[in-house]
């Protein structure tokens, strides 16, 4: 079944005047199909304002279409009376870590979601235990969350939606303020996830290089999708991303540049280790 | 002219709990006109380090001089000192108030004293340099996109001309193409003035790209002071306190570890094609 579908989604943000009259109405999302499914990575790009957010915020009904229809997991996320579910199947990570930890406990951070849920207490116990295992964070579960790394505690914020079990989680440019470690440490834990549990993952992200393991991409300007395909499609059309406000990771920069200057290398190469080994055939 | 940091030391929450030392001796100076990087995981006292700069954090043991002036003498204008070394925090467009971009950037000017004619002109100075179009002026911040109001925040600081630029990972969050927009315009103006800028980024290749000498910061200590290609060169030390080398460094290695005769410092893809055509070329004629 699909994890996550839309047809002819649109979104408008309306611009009100002091009187509460519209003013102008802008569409962030426009028209869009998405069919998404179970166990899918799917990687959303976008430059800034191109709509990538405003979608993904329809993931789990923090926004409601204008026009047109979203379901996740099946439910129409417009029916008021799926939205726990949908809220549950669904989970979101965001930016910047410090606005989404709330508790002064790692552990009591990871099970809010479950108990809101109303969940036994042994099964909460048990959900925060496996899901602190499953982003490598159980050695602080009894630490303060402001002393961690900001990689850190991303990884506590993806532990707190995995406590919830969900089918789906959406990843809304989750490295975009971590160091080089940090990024790395999500990303393994967020692969990880995909590989052991069959969750369908949706990562919004600026930087190019996240993107080379995804199965689908899905690039966005002025609300539309304007390109799809696999990472390799996608990376093979250096000068069409950038019109896009976008780019391609190093290695296929490189890779490009070699085939200009007259080295028989294909387009789109996405990884360091295939680059070396065309080269050193 | 320069800011020496004398065997600097800051230490937060002394004598309680809370005691952590963010800053452990060190000893550097940055000379007017450079382009500095300054790299170093979350927490490594890349940010304490740089409020010391202006004097908005006052070192726990050490001095600093500006200028060959010890700046925690008693009577030093610090307030003088804070419009010559602008800074530029991390997400800066959080801290637009004003109800239009002009107005905004003209705040800087507003407290250095000048007049509203000299506020005006800086304020048009300032946003012409980050390529903010006139007919932004008398918009709300709110209603930019994010890359106009990183921009707008950066002219704030740009309309006190400072001497020395300090920016704190002023690319986060942004596109590709914004990233490319405002390291662009932060190296013409380098370039352009005798500026000094001093850029903290987590991008490794963005650092390459751009800056002349890279100060890593771990543990509150500097770990390596040197050139890019020399600082690069250390890639597993670099991985061992969170950090990374470029990707192009990496991807040298890698062929160097295959019998390709590449030499491994480039960091560029630019000098890495050179690099790698070279090799080619050489190994086709044996």
């Amino acid at each position: 079944m699909d994890m996550i579908k839309a047809d002819k989604l649109i979104f408008e943000y309306e611009k009100r005047d002091e009187e509460g009259n519209i003013v102008s109405k802008s569409r962030a999302v426009d028209e869009v199909d998405l069919d998404i499914k179970q166990g899918d990575f799917i990687a959303i790009l976008g430059h800034n304002g191109s709509g990538k957010s405003t979608l993904a915020k329809h993931m789990n009904a923090i926004l409601l279409p204008t026009d047109g229809v979203m379901w996740v997991d099946g439910k129409d996320t417009s029916r008021e009376e799926s939205l726990w579910d949908i809220r549950q199947s669904a989970g979101m990570v965001f930016q910047n870590p410090d606005n989404q930890i709330i508790a002064t406990v790692v552990e009591e951070d990871v099970g809010f979601g479950p108990e809101n849920l109303g969940a036994p207490t042994e099964e909460i116990w048990r959900r925060v235990e496996e899901s602190l295992e499953s982003v490598g964070m159980t050695a602080y579960r009894h630490h303060s969350p402001n002393k961690l790394s900001g990689g850190q505690k991303q990884r506590v914020a993806i532990a707190g939606v995995l406590a919830m079990r969900p089918k789906c989680i959406v990843l809304d440019e989750p490295t975009a303020m971590l160091d080089p470690n940090g990024r790395k440490e999500v990303l393994k834990s967020v692969m990880e996830l995909r590989r052991r549990e069959n969750i369908t993952i949706i990562l919004i992200t600026h930087y190019m290089e996240e993107v080379v393991d995804a199965d689908h991409v899905i690039v966005m300007d002025h609300g539309h999708i304007v390109m799809q395909g696999t990472p390799r499609e996608i990376f093979s059309q250096v000068e069409e991303l950038k019109r896009y406000r976008l780019d391609v990771p190093q290695v296929t920069l490189l890779a490009d540049e070699l085939r200009k200057r007259g080295l028989d290398i294909p387009a789109g190469i996405l990884k360091k280790e295939e680059l070396v080994n065309l080269l050193c055939r | 002219m320069s800011i020496k940091l004398d065997h600097v030391s800051y230490v937060y929450s002394e004598g309680t709990a809370y005691h952590k030392q963010a800053l452990k001796n060190v000893s550097l100076e940055i000379l007017q006109g450079q382009f500095v990087g300054v790299i170093g995981h979350t927490g490594s006292g890349k940010s304490t380090l740089i409020q010391h700069l202006n004097g908005l954090m006052k070192a726990t043991e050490g001095t600093i001089y500006y200028n060959g002036e010890n700046i925690y003498e008693k009577g030093y204008p610090l307030k003088e000192l804070r419009s010559q070394v602008g800074l530029v925090f991390q997400y800066p467009e959080y801290q637009l108030f004003e109800a239009d971009v002009f107005t905004d950037v003209c705040f800087g000017p507003k407290n250095q004293g000048l007049s509203a004619e000299e506020c005006k002109e800086r304020a048009k100075e300032a946003l012409e340099m980050v390529g903010l179009k006139e007919k932004y002026y008398n918009r709300s911040p709110f209603e930019l996109s994010g890359g106009q109001k990183r921009r707008a925040a950066i002219a704030g600081v740009l309309a006190m001309r400072p001497k020395v630029f300090i920016l704190d990972e002023p690319t986060a969050g942004l596109d590709p193409k914004g990233r490319d927009e405002i390291l662009d315009t932060i190296a013409s103006l380098h370039r352009e003035s005798d500026m000094t800028v001093v850029l903290v980024s987590h991008s490794m290749e963005d650092i390459a790209r751009y800056v002349e000498r890279i100060i890593v910061m771990n543990q509150g200590e500097v770990l390596f002071d040197d050139a890019p290609k020399k600082v690069f060169a250390h890639y597993r030390e670099l991985e061992r306190v969170g950090l990374a080398a470029p990707q192009v460094t990496y991807i040298m290695h890698g062929l160097k570890e295959r019998g390709l005769s590449v030499s491994t410092d480039a960091t560029l893809i630019e000098e890495a094609a050179d690099e790698i055509m070279a090799a080619m070329k050489k190994e086709r004629a044996e």
